[in-house]
């Protein structure tokens, strides 16, 4: 690779993708605090009063994992998989400059509320509780900073297009500008919410909030929000790993057309969140479950294209038997091991989110400490363990780096995975079988119960697995960066070919307007009626409460 | 193969109609169960005024009234950080339906051991029915983070022979 020509790109991607992993070291150390307190061992005291509460804990926690450390890393991940597949440099590089001067700006006015106690409204920050207005203008930042971020994604595709007509576009910088573009739709919501609601309210320019509407725009994007975390993990599975394997990619056509059901089913699905809403109809409900049963069907389309591409690859590296091929995917490579463990949790994160959308069976999980044992699966295990899976080929390629070391990285991708099984399981039974609350400091509740001790402890030994990983990760991060030894040759990023040649792949299949229409279409009547009937007979009675 | 088309490998092509099957037995059930059987999610009820809530109707006096022998009613007022009223008294068998709003912030309402649960809002009156049919004690704990004190809220219903 010609490493002149993307020097810029790469300075983007290397920016991002520090800011997300200062984020994540930061966020991920009150997770294992929270088990602990609930397991009977309150490390809090010990903090304050420079954290305050758990809750403060929490907040950040959230903020900085599930919100901070995904949107920075995709954008940077996003920068190189686009431009080193179009193999052209970005069409107007201040764009994505000005995009994370930004995004930066508005992590560092978000912080400042955080860290002070003022924003502890966790990453929800469902009105009327009311956080200081720096909070709602720095998160409205970063959000804008990724919308300018995807503007110059766009107009380097559209210029690409323009330079090879007639050329599909690969694979990898197709979906990782899908994904943006299904970020712009998803995070109308929120803008919605925050510029239309939230701030004037805050800033005290107007008196009360509706707390259902307000809800409905969050959610809008909190589903969304969920794919756009998920999706580049996709991207990973489907046109990185199998080359990591030795394999290809199995199924071109298909790759394209799950990713286009994305775009489509991913957005009109935010009510699921809601089936327990008393301001929601039942109808709406229900429509939104039927969307979301539809948004799995690309996922199971993922699992077989995936695990087919994987096992072309161990069959090549002379994998034999009916499962016997597993045994020879390159489980030593620490990049590997970690996307592939994260592959095995998502696949049960996913059995578990087709519960939680199943309307009616919500109600038995709704709110429990199943939810965060469900998103720990998804989010921290399928998602950030595969992104911690790409950094250890993406470090020593920006880098020129060895990574510090393989078998430290393979240490750290095991313990995230035995520690997030144990805590999973734990969470999801004490959801299911007990209705123990989420987000709740349980140590010092009156009605925690000795019958769910065992499960906190089970939690607990995987929060100190996590603590482990975690700091396994730290070292290999701080180690790689500067003190490592530089790469015998340049690390490239792995792209992996397709089986079937991508020409061979339908034109439709690579038009932009009929599926922005369709999506478009689909938003309008999952959303139209219910919200314009929502806007119109909301009562703005909720004044705002600080009550942490 | 030089066609261009949608070309799928007869496997996959089994695979995705086996995944379609699945979801459409899923989605049967659960709408059969909500929309024929009524197991259902709960419903708009009823908008108020938090700020006023407390001062007429309902929930100026919550608490437990009985309609007809073995059918009660119950107005549960949430806030920062309890449940009024905390604690109430049914003999088995009793069908109870709940009211619940709140008067500050966002609360949750779930009732341990029930599908009792439901998300509380102050401006909307949530309602739900239960039949009790065993007797014992049955926590309700708030389920949405509403401050420091989230933890301490809970309320229990006691369920007597």
């Amino acid at each position: 690779m010609d490493v002149k020509k993307f020097a810029h790109e790469r300075k983007l991607a290397a920016w991002n993708i520090g800011v997300a992993i200062a984020s994540l070291i930061v966020g991920t150390w009150f997770g294992p605090l929270q088990l602990f307190e609930h397991a009977g061992l309150n490390l809090y005291k010990y903090l304050a009063p420079g954290i305050a509460s758990y809750y403060q804990g929490l907040t950040l926690h959230a903020v900085l994992n599930a919100l901070v450390w995904t949107t920075f890393f995709i954008v940077g991940f996003s920068t190189l998989a686009i431009t080193y597949t179009l193999d052209r440099p970005l069409k107007y590089p201040w764009i994505n400059t000005l995009a994370l001067v930004i995004m930066v700006a508005g992590l560092i006015i978000t912080a400042v509320p955080l860290l002070l106690n003022q924003a502890t409204v966790l990453y929800t920050f469902y009105p009327p509780m009311k956080a200081d207005p720096l909070f709602y203008i720095g998160l409205t930042l970063v959000v804008v900073g990724s919308w300018v971020a995807g503007y110059g994604f766009y107009f380097t595709l559209a210029a690409w297009r323009k330079e090879n007509p007639g050329v599909r576009t690969p694979f990898l910088a197709f979906a990782s500008v899908l994904n943006m573009v299904m970020w712009q739709f998803a995070t109308l919501g929120v803008a919605a919410e925050i510029l239309g609601m939230l701030l004037p309210w805050s800033l005290g320019l107007v008196k009360g909030t509706d707390t259902e509407l307000a809800r409905t725009l969050f959610w809008w994007t909190g589903h969304p929000l969920v794919y756009f975390w998920l999706l580049p993990a996709y991207i990973s599975w489907y046109g990185m790993l199998p080359k990591q394997a030795g394999g290809k990619l199995f199924s071109d056509t298909l790759a394209r057309l799950a990713f286009w059901m994305f775009l489509l089913f991913s957005l009109p699905v935010g009510f699921h969140h809601q089936y327990v809403d008393p301001g929601v109809p039942a109808g709406w409900k229900f429509l939104h479950a039927l969307l979301t049963f539809t948004v799995f069907l690309p996922s199971m389309m993922t699992a077989f294209t995936v695990i087919a591409s994987l096992e072309m690859g161990a069959r090549a590296r002379g994998g034999k038997g009916l499962l016997g091929w597993v045994l020879k995917l390159p489980w030593k490579d620490p990049s590997y091991a970690a996307q592939n463990l994260a592959m095995i949790l998502f696949a049960f994160g996913g059995i578990g989110g087709l519960t939680n959308a199943s309307y009616n069976v919500n109600l038995v999980i709704h709110n429990t400490a199943w939810v965060p044992g469900h998103l720990h699966l998804t989010v921290a295990s399928g998602v950030t363990l595969t992104f911690i899976g790409i950094l250890y080929w993406l470090l020593p390629h920006l880098t020129g780096k060895q990574l510090f070391t393989r078998k430290l990285a393979l240490a750290q991708a095991w313990t995230w995975f035995i520690g997030m099984i144990l805590m999973s399981n734990s969470l999801h039974l004490l959801g299911l079988h007990f209705g123990v609350p989420r987000r709740t400091a349980l140590g010092a509740s009156p009605y925690n119960l000795p019958e769910w001790r065992p499960f906190q402890i089970e939690a607990a030994i995987g929060g100190v697995l996590l603590l482990i990983s975690l700091i396994l990760f730290i070292i290999i991060v701080v180690g790689t960066v500067f003190a490592s030894k530089p790469v015998e040759k340049p690390v490239e990023m792995p792209v992996a070919e397709s089986l079937q040649d991508p020409q061979l792949t339908p034109a439709w299949m690579d038009r932009w307007r009929p599926w922005l229409a369709a999506t478009v279409l689909l938003l309008a009547i999952a959303y139209g009626p219910v919200l314009y009937e929502m806007i119109r007979t909301a009562h703005f009675v909720s004044p705002g409460f600080r009550v942490w | 193969m030089t066609q261009q088309g949608l070309h799928i490998d007869p496997y996959e092509k089994r695979w995705i109609e086996a995944s379609i099957i699945l979801l459409v037995v899923f989605a049967l059930a659960v709408g059969i169960s909500g929309f024929v059987f009524g197991f259902q999610v709960p419903i708009p009820e009823q908008r108020v005024d938090p700020n006023t809530i407390t001062e007429s109707g309902p929930f100026a006096n919550p608490g437990l009234r009985e309609l007809a022998p073995g059918k009660y009613e119950v107005y549960i007022l949430s806030q920062i950080w309890s449940f009024v009223p905390n604690e109430i008294r049914v003999p088995k068998g009793s069908t109870v339906t709940f009211y619940v709003t709140s008067k500050d912030v966002q609360h949750g309402f779930l009732i341990q051991g029930t599908n009792i649960n439901v998300q509380v809002l102050p401006g909307y009156v949530a309602k739900l029915t239960y039949r009790f049919d065993k007797p014992g004690t049955y926590n309700f704990v708030c389920t949405e983070y509403c401050g420091v004190g989230h933890q301490a809220m809970y309320g229990r219903v006691i369920v007597e022979e």
